[in-house]
């Protein structure tokens, strides 16, 4: 399925950072916006600075206007403030892009393990992220990191517990 | 060479020099040259020569006044005769009674030893000095040139204690405004409110405050009503609102003389509102200030600029002037104020400052 672009990546002023401060805030949300459904699309999980600027994303070669390096930092700083993002590196060369929070990815698994009367089993990451079952999921090909954090949100909520055993991590669904 | 004849006695002045200056007369012994004597050219009546004949050589005999009272000492202290021989045994007659009669007929003795005096401007004969040729003529631009520096000098002494007068004004008004201030010595607070008018009536502004545009001087005033009823039809004309570089050009091109210093405009223009007229001096956010219509509605004119950018979907600040038939400044201005309501925004590229209608 091709990537449905928002009518704000063919409007020009949609690569200027506005002065206004109001009209500013809605250019932002929407950059935010079309980044995480971009890499959702793309199933991206990291991105690196440098490389974004080409990336079709920050640059409609179309209308001939690329976001500046200043505003793609602007931009990644608003994900970060809304828990989207995390650096990697002290030089914010490279970014995570969480265009699912883990909480939101621990929801989802959760979602499917209670689905599946699968309460109370144990399961390996690798059968998560890669098992058989999972395929149809969303979360299926999710990188471990990402679905370790998620898992650890879940056991904050008491709903899960990491185990560890003789291959590897394990969790265990309450 | 000559020899000094007295018909009564023979003295030893024999043979010597005889030599002639603008004043004297003078002959040096030939052997003894520090006996010198001579005579004064004012003694000297009259002259004549006597042509040499046979053994007789040429001569000059010079006829003189009698001897003066305070007569310097000289080899006779008085003589019978009143004349003397100069007698040319070789030569140099001719030439010595050339050059003597030059002498005598300059009369160098009687110039005063001042030079002659410049003649003044007064009376067109006055110092007429004879005068030939190119040398003539520059002499008459020099005094020509003289004379009117002169006048000059004079004119501008009136102007200069005027000036000083004016200083020494100031100075009071000054030390008096310091006084009302500080309330140093006996003035009531009618007196102060009288003094501060009259200051003012002065053109002097209020002292106190030293904001000129707060008080208003008087001329300023007038300015600013003037710029009232002349700004009317220009400002239509350019849809309501001029720069204030536009107004001092508009203006000073109109007055011709006595043109406004851009202060003065300035001061006069910040009076508009106080006064009740109907312009106003409005100050953008970039620094431009623009004197504009009081009847002239930003809202209205946003409103259009924004039907203007929708309808041309986007519009540079230049395509904006050229429709509008503004200045590119005010065009941009009026732009960047829509960009600041919200209704525009902005797109800003290596094409340039575009702006679109704001669909965010």
């Amino acid at each position: 399925m091709s990537f449905e672009w928002p009518w704000q990546y063919n409007f020009p002023p949609f690569f200027t950072l506005q002065p206004n401060v109001d009209t500013r805030q809605k250019q932002l949300a929407a950059w935010c916006s079309l980044v995480l459904s971009f890499c959702r699309h793309r199933k991206l999980y990291t991105l690196d600075v440098l490389e974004a600027q080409e990336s079709p994303v920050f640059n409609n070669k179309k209308i001939e206007r690329k976001l500046s390096v200043e505003a793609i930092q602007v931009v990644f700083e608003e994900l970060r403030k809304k828990g989207n993002l995390e650096w990697l590196d002290k030089n914010k060369s490279r970014c995570l892009i969480m265009w699912r929070r883990p909480e939101e990815w621990g929801k989802l698994i959760y979602q499917w393990v209670s689905k599946n009367g699968m309460v109370n089993s144990v399961f390996t990451l690798y059968e998560l992220s890669n098992g058989d079952d999972t395929e149809k999921e969303e979360f299926h090909g999710l990188e471990d990191w990402m679905l370790l954090r998620s898992l650890q949100a879940l056991q904050a909520e008491g709903k899960a517990e990491m185990i560890t055993m003789d291959d590897g991590k394990g969790v265990k669904f309450f | 060479q000559t020899a000094l004849q007295s018909q009564l006695l023979k003295a030893k002045l024999d043979v010597g020099v005889v030599l002639l200056s603008t004043h004297r007369l003078l002959w040096r012994d030939q052997k003894n040259h520090e006996c010198c004597i001579c005579i004064h050219l004012s003694q000297i009546i009259f002259f004549e020569e006597q042509a040499a004949g046979i053994g007789k050589s040429a001569k000059i005999v010079i006829h003189l006044h009698p001897a003066p009272e305070n007569k310097e000492p000289g080899p006779y202290q008085h003589s019978k005769y009143s004349f003397i021989k100069l007698s040319f045994k070789e030569h140099g007659q001719i030439e010595f009674y050339r050059r003597l009669t030059e002498e005598m007929t300059q009369k160098h003795w009687e110039n005063t030893p001042v030079s002659q005096p410049i003649p003044t401007g007064i009376g067109p004969k006055a110092g007429r000095t004879r005068a030939v040729g190119i040398v003539g003529i520059e002499r008459k631009l020099e005094k020509k040139r003289k004379e009117t520096d002169k006048n000059i000098s004079e004119a501008f002494e009136d102007l200069s204690k005027l000036m000083e007068k004016a200083k020494e004004m100031v100075e009071v008004s000054k030390s008096i405004a310091n006084k009302i201030k500080d309330k140093q010595g006996d003035i009531t607070e009618d007196e102060t409110i009288r003094f501060k008018s009259y200051l003012l009536s002065m053109g002097i502004a209020n002292p106190v405050t030293r904001e000129t545009h707060g008080s208003g001087t008087k001329y300023h005033i007038q300015l600013a009503k003037q710029l009232g009823d002349m700004l009317q039809a220009p400002l239509e004309e350019r849809g309501g609102m001029m720069t204030l570089t536009e107004v001092y050009c508009l203006v000073n091109r109109a007055r011709g003389m006595e043109l406004l210093s851009p202060e003065d405009l300035v001061n006069a223009c910040k009076l508009f509102e106080s006064l009740k007229l109907p312009l106003r001096l409005r100050v953008f956010d970039s620094g431009v200030m623009v004197v504009q219509l009081q009847s002239h509605s930003e809202e209205e004119m946003i409103a259009s600029a924004l039907d203007n950018v929708s309808d041309k979907g986007s519009l540079t600040a230049e395509e904006f002037a050229k429709l509008l038939g503004l200045s590119v400044l005010l065009a941009k201005e009026r732009l960047l104020l829509a960009e600041k309501m919200g209704h525009l925004c902005r797109d800003d590229s290596v094409e340039g400052l575009r702006f679109y209608p704001n669909l965010f």
